[in-house]
């Protein structure tokens, strides 16, 4: 089963773009957008990503995680500490190059540790 | 209030923060508005309304039980950076604290708050955050903790320390954190975090010496 991925921002909405720019080049890739505070406004939260990533591992995925900016990634840290470390993972890099590379990855049968690095070194890609 | 403290003190600090955040609201939007994305008023007055709400439903045993209940409901609560790192603060704290809180008590706690702290947000002393509160805070608990001063004496030690502290942030040059976008420009405010910080301090001191 592919690795799937939850986009993490501090808006509903750059969530749900990355999520749908992400997933034209990745169709049978599971994402969640967990973009904003639980009442929809800018910011992070913790039971959206921890929420997200419980129905993923539930549906028996592994988990790679992205964020658009440093409180999303402590959010994402915060989450991290509840859930098996070996399925889950934060994928560092930017958000759009990174979902891109990563549901990419992901799509043609990476592992974990694969998407993550992916992510990682998207930032190096010609785009 | 009885030293050590115990679970009738960490009652009556949350409490107080509660009012006390909801009072400097406005200063906390302001602060930030300055250096940040201006939602650390609204973050931290509604993740303590959220607090205080759960403490009714369902009140804690001890004082960790208070810490936990904090640091779960600001991690859920509070949208920006401060529900992890004080959600990691209180979880931290509540693991390092003892059923009666003494002067080395204090210590352990706000010890381990900032350990938390650290281990979020990665900010070291000088980079215009909360850590630059929490810091003095413990090194002036500590000189209480070593000279026999009790807890009471501790946390206002502490919180006389974070004051100062927060106030020292005007002059830094923000490296960590939102405002460190606006690099010499977040020169000659406060920094938001810090004052937070004080102000929940000072109601645990205040709440100390309360009858």
């Amino acid at each position: 089963m592919a690795v799937a991925l939850v986009i993490v921002s501090h808006s509903v909405k750059l969530a749900e773009g990355v999520v749908e720019l992400a997933s034209q080049m990745a169709r049978d890739v599971a994402f969640r957008a967990a973009g904003g505070t639980e009442d929809g406004d800018l910011g992070t939260s913790f039971d959206k990503v921890y929420g997200a990533v419980e129905e993923l591992l539930a549906d028996g995925h592994e988990v790679a995680i992205l964020t658009d900016l440093g409180s999303a990634t402590m959010t994402v840290e915060s989450v991290l500490e509840m859930v098996d470390p070996d399925r889950v993972r934060f994928a560092p890099g930017p958000l759009v190059e990174g979902a891109v590379a990563a549901a990419v990855t992901a799509q043609v049968g990476g592992g974990l540790a694969a998407v993550v690095e992916a992510a990682k070194a998207s930032d190096a890609f010609p785009g | 209030m009885a030293d050590p403290l115990g679970l009738a003190w960490a009652l009556d600090w949350t409490r107080r923060a509660q009012a006390t955040l909801a009072e400097h609201r406005m200063e906390l939007i302001d602060l930030d508005r300055a250096i940040g994305d201006g939602d650390h008023g609204e973050n931290m007055d509604r993740g303590f309304k959220a607090v205080v709400a759960k403490l009714d439903e369902s009140p804690p045993e001890d004082v960790a039980g208070v810490l936990k209940l904090v640091a779960a409901t600001l991690m859920s609560k509070v949208g920006g950076a401060a529900g992890p790192l004080y959600g990691t603060a209180y979880m931290r704290a509540a693991k390092a604290t003892e059923a009666d809180v003494d002067a080395a008590g204090v210590v352990a706690l706000l010890e381990a708050a900032l350990e938390g702290i650290v281990a979020r947000g990665k900010a070291t002393i000088g980079e215009k955050t909360m850590v630059d509160a929490w810091t003095p805070a413990i090194e002036a608990a500590k000189g209480v903790a070593q000279g026999g001063g009790s807890a009471a004496e501790a946390l206002r030690a502490a919180a006389t320390a974070a004051t100062e502290g927060a106030e020292a942030t005007i002059p830094m040059k923000a490296t960590k954190g939102r405002a460190s976008y606006l690099g010499e420009r977040s020169i000659g405010h406060q920094d938001p975090g810090a004052t937070s910080t004080a102000y929940l301090l000072a109601c645990a001191a205040d709440a100390a010496e309360a009858g």
